[in-house]
């Protein structure tokens, strides 16, 4: 009982800043909201004991992505109104693709219960039991595969990235760190010794 | 973990080891030397291949919990993708090196594409297929963006990383569907829950499979999903067309092969008529469109969407034999095209893209060998007898009068008919037209070496179809 | 504890507490728990602004504040006095909402992330499993105070300040990060608990001797995080007059004064717990104290001595550097740090295999 009020409030809290990041007529506002419905989401994980899951949810698209978003987004001007424009004009369209999707979601849950699939409700894990653990004992087993095509992507999406982007421009003044740093006295100072001399 | 659980997927670690030894090498050679990398990076073919072919048996292993399989098609598959893609740097050096586009990148995301492929044509889980899609596509989009300064590239690799990852979702999509209903990721279990529950076969799984058409067809180039094609045909430097335009077609192949003749082989009768559509829609308006273009990159192009009909078309019909010819057509097409676009290469020197189907005229009077071994690749796209575009028709056509579809054979008939038009007219300019530019070429003679044996062996293999045919079918048999 | 309150108090109270039921005792501890924990940091706070004056100040041949109570010991309070009674002077064009809300984003993960740590071996409000990662994302989560103070004041002073503690922030997270995956390897576990029981039995066991490259660069990641000097470029009150806090006043300014302090003492505490045993005795096993010396038991004190000596290194630091340059903060964050934490997990890696140091007595 306990447990589904908090997971309908959170979830209403979810789904209020999802409209909110559609709605917010200020760029930043609709960032800060997506930030809520992360935070939310992450919430609604943690109930389902996933706190694995939850926390990483936190830590990377909170952390780090919406950072840069957060960056971005208040580096350009965004003319919110011009793209209102087009909002409301796609918004029809919008409506139908996303009721078509509620629909379709709604028939699979309909054809998995149906088929003779389990489907039990939310299970409590034994004390004892360690989502990250569990999920990373999977992650190097089973899906090992997986997971080094996944780093072998992020290393191609670096090499991509760099020769896409790195030039180097004629002309650039840029400093030599190693070199600064073995610099001595003697190169740069020179003692000059003379005899004192006495006005006169 | 012991090392004979991971051992099946051999050439892709070669390959992965490989690409890292090239990257770090690449940052320690000076750029008047980048040569190096690239003797490096056929260095890396070789070993992979060799890997390939040391490690091949005729049986078929499941590797990691069952996402990696090594059976006889992929080995194949994967073979041919190493030899072309290595083909491929080939003719590209000497045109990279005039242009001062020779970097290590091209190399390196030319690798890591390969092996995106080679992940394609040995997934068992859809999750590995996936992956292997966007590894591949991941370096396609570099590499069509490659040449920063020009504003060409730029704008085809924009629309082709955003059609791309429209199709990408489109096939993520499906592919959840399909997950939520069966309730594995792993092909022959697909296949299992599939023919275990035939309540199953219902609208939810069609929905899936639909859209993981969209996906397969995008990446084919298939019509309705071919507008990013031409468009990154033209864009991209001839060297990245040529490897766009060969290897990735077998990845296309082994994306079809895997999903819908291992996952869901059980309903063919489902997906059938889905292919057909698209299949006969990319004939025609292939071979159509392809008439009205001056420049040979966007010509290659809409022939590229007609041969992909023909794959399709042999793929539609459900049969062995079907299968067999499809992978044979691919594989001949890819060595076809490779040419042709080492042809385009070749004609290409500094500052100078020949793309207008107007530079090869009066090619004979320049250099007849040449303009016979661009003979040969025209004829053989054609599809004339005796060269191998004829026997891989052949096939197609054979394969579909099996399935009981005259009309569609008469169809395809008609459309090679009006394909061969725009061949022909490449030819004629060849040898009945005055040259307008008399510049030698500036191809080293390795390069010239392969092309001209690229050229025989369009010859050849079409006398004799026989081995590599019977190969083709001894692979799907034991697939 | 029974002794301190009479009977007629205690009985009743007992009677009432055993009456509740099990999810009201659960949220009434905590509650007080909670309550005394933050009580604590923010007087910790307070005295922590006076330790610094003073410490600073000597190092300069000053004496620092001593007026206001006996030492000067009653300057903080007198400083939150006039920071309370002050006007919250909100600049006509700024963003009003995210204005206000700024120093609130930036305190409250800096008081979060105590739930998780350990004050000693029975005490902590959250005892989860992962609560390293906590600790990670809470401390990520600071900097939205950072910037969106920055661009809601409308001012570029405050814009460039929180630009360049965003780009920081992001920069050493990552080393931070990387350097915790150590710790985390060191102790097998997510658990802070956890992580400084791995670190039991004396100086010799704690995961500064293995990790010591990780120790550094972990601190020093943190003086960054925290915007301290010498890499307080976010405020760098010599450029760009005081950085994304330019326009606050009172108590909006105090509420960010809190925070950059409460995350100062929270590095403490988790440089202390990750590296320096948390709570344990530096004298465990050390026989000739006794054999019922405190001394030898681990201990909150333990945990306070430690916390208080890395704060001393927090001003020293200040006391000592000028503050960096913009770039060469990025260099060092991109360039040094993460390069020294990876090169280091694969030493530790070799050091697990081959079981040298904590890993020794690892089975199989």
């Amino acid at each position: 009982m306990f447990h589904a009020i908090l997971f309908y409030s959170f979830a209403a809290i979810l789904v209020v800043a999802a409209l909110g990041v559609i709605f917010a007529r200020n760029p930043v506002h609709a960032v800060m909201f997506l930030v809520l419905a992360f935070f939310q989401s992450a919430v609604l994980w943690l109930l389902a004991e996933a706190e694995f899951l939850a926390i990483v949810l936190v830590l990377v698209y909170v952390g780090a992505v919406m950072v840069l978003f957060l960056f971005v987004v208040m580096m350009l001007d965004v003319e919110v109104e011009e793209i209102r424009g087009g909002y409301t004009r796609y918004a029809p369209l919008g409506i139908v693709i996303a009721g078509l999707m509620v629909v379709e979601l709604a028939q699979v849950i309909w054809l998995r219960g149906k088929e003779g699939f389990a489907v039990d409700g939310f299970r409590p894990t034994p004390e004892g039991y360690s989502n990250t653990e569990a999920l990373g004992s999977v992650l190097y087993t089973e899906h090992v595969y997986a997971f080094e095509i996944a780093a072998v992507i992020l290393l191609l999406a670096i090499v991509a990235a760099i020769s896409l982007t790195m030039r180097r421009r004629p002309g650039l003044k840029q400093q030599d760190i190693a070199s600064q740093v073995a610099v001595r006295a003697q190169d740069r100072v020179r003692i000059v010794k003379m005899a004192s001399e006495k006005p006169e | 973990m012991n090392l004979s659980q991971i051992s099946p997927a051999a050439p892709e670690i070669t390959l992965t080891l490989m690409i890292c030894v090239v990257l770090l090498a690449d940052l320690f050679v000076p750029q008047e030397k980048r040569v190096i990398t690239f003797w490096l990076s056929i260095a890396s073919l070789a070993v992979t291949a060799w890997v390939i072919v040391v490690t091949a048996s005729s049986a078929t292993t499941l590797a990691f919990d069952g996402s990696y399989v090594s059976d006889p098609l992929s080995r194949l598959m994967k073979l041919c993708a190493t030899g072309i893609v290595g083909v491929g740097f080939l003719y590209a050096r000497d045109y990279l090196q005039q242009n001062d586009l020779l970097k290590g990148e091209y190399y390196l995301l030319g690798l890591f594409g390969l092996l995106g492929m080679m992940i394609m044509m040995s997934a068992n889980s859809l999750l590995t297929m996936y992956l292997g899609l966007e590894t591949l596509s991941l370096s396609l989009y570099a590499l069509v963006a490659f040449e920063r300064e020009s504003a060409k590239a730029a704008e085809s690799a924009m629309k082709y990383f955003v059609l791309g990852a429209i199709a990408s979702g489109a096939l993520l999509y499906g592919i959840s569907w399909v997950y939520g209903v069966t309730g594995t990721l792993h092909f022959h279990e697909i296949a299992e829950v599939i023919r275990q529950n035939p309540g199953l076969n219902d609208v939810p799984l069609w929905f899936g499979i639909a859209f993981m058409i969209v996906g397969i067809a995008f990446k084919f180039g298939a019509v309705p999903f071919h507008m990013w094609l031409p468009d990154v045909y033209q864009g991209a430097r001839s060297p990245v067309t040529l490897y766009i335009a060969t290897a990735p077609k077998i990845a296309a192949l082994a994306l079809l092969f895997r999903i819908l003749v291992d996952g869901l082989g059980e309903l063919h009768g489902v997906w059938q008529g889905m292919i057909m559509v698209v299949a006969v829609l990319s004939l025609l308006i292939g071979n159509i469109v392809a008439i009205a273009q001056s420049n040979i990159k966007r010509m290659l192009g809409y022939s590229a969407i007609a041969h992909v009909g023909f794959i399709l078309l042999a793929v539609f019909t459900g049969s062995e034999t079907g299968y067999a010819a499809a992978l044979f057509y691919t594989l001949t097409y890819i060595v076809m095209a490779a040419g042709a676009f080492g042809m385009v290469i070749l004609l290409s020197r500094q500052g100078f893209e020949a793309e207008a189907i107007r530079d090869f005229k009066g090619l004979n009077a320049r250099n007849p060998w040449f303009a016979l071994m661009m003979l040969f690749f025209m004829f053989g796209m054609a599809g004339v007898p005796p060269w191998v575009g004829f026997i891989a028709k052949l096939n197609v056509i054979n394969a579909v009068l099996e399935a009981g579809f005259p009309g569609l054979a008469v169809l395809m008939v008609l459309a090679s008919v009006v394909g061969a038009y725009y061949y022909l007219r490449v030819i004629w300019y060849m040898y009945f037209d005055a040259p307008e530019d008399r510049s030698v070429f500036q191809s080293q003679a390795d390069t010239r070496f392969v092309l001209s044996l690229n050229g025989i062996a369009v010859l050849a293999l079409g006398i004799l179809p026989g081995w590599l045919l019977k190969l083709c079918i001894d692979v799907i048999g034991h697939s | 504890m029974t002794a301190l309150i009479p009977d007629f108090v205690m009985l009743p109270w007992m009677a009432f507490w055993e009456g509740l039921p099990p999810l009201m005792q659960l949220l009434f501890s905590k509650t007080t728990l909670i309550v005394f924990v933050t009580v604590c940091i923010i007087l910790t706070v307070a005295f922590t602004t006076y330790f610094e004056r003073k410490v600073i100040g000597y190092m300069q041949g000053r004496i620092g504040p001593n007026r206001v109570g006996p030492l000067g010991l009653g300057q903080p309070f007198a400083d939150v006095i006039k920071l309370l009674i002050k006007e919250i002077v909100v600049p006509q064009k700024s963003n009003r909402f995210l204005f206000i809300i700024a120093p609130l984003l930036s305190i409250v993960p800096a008081l979060a992330t105590w739930a998780v740590i350990p004050l000693n071996p029975t005490t902590v409000i959250a005892d989860i499993n992962a609560g390293l990662l906590y600790v990670l994302a809470l401390t990520s989560v600071g900097v939205y105070g950072v910037i969106l103070a920055g661009w809601a004041t409308n001012s570029k002073y405050a814009f460039l300040g929180a630009m360049r503690s965003a780009a920081q922030i992001v920069a050493y997270e990552i080393a931070m990060g990387f350097a915790l995956v150590g710790v985390l390897m060191a102790g097998g576990s997510l658990n802070l608990g956890d992580i400084t029981r791995a670190q039991a039995g004396g100086v010799s066991h704690w995961f500064i001797l293995p990790l010591l490259p990780l120790f550094l660069v972990y601190f020093i990641s943190g003086v960054a995080e925290t915007n301290r000097a010498p890499f307080d470029v976010a405020e760098g009150e010599s450029e760009i007059v005081a950085g994304f806090h330019v326009e606050y006043s009172g108590v909006a300014f105090a509420v960010f004064f809190l925070a950059e302090y409460a995350n100062m003492v929270l590095i403490s505490a988790l440089t202390s717990i990750f590296f320096l045993g948390g709570w344990a005795s530096p004298f465990e096993g050390w026989t000739f104290l006794g054999a019922e010396s405190l001394l030898r038991e681990p201990s909150f004190f333990w945990l306070a001595v430690k916390i208080a000596f890395f704060i001393f290194v927090f001003f020293w630091l200040r006391a000592t550097f000028p503050r960096y340059r913009y770039d060469q903060i990025m260099r060092l964050g991109w360039k040094v740090f993460i390069p020294i934490t990876i090169v280091w997990i694969a030493v530790e890696g070799v050091m697990a295999w081959l079981r040298i140091g904590p890993w020794s007595g690892m089975a199989g």
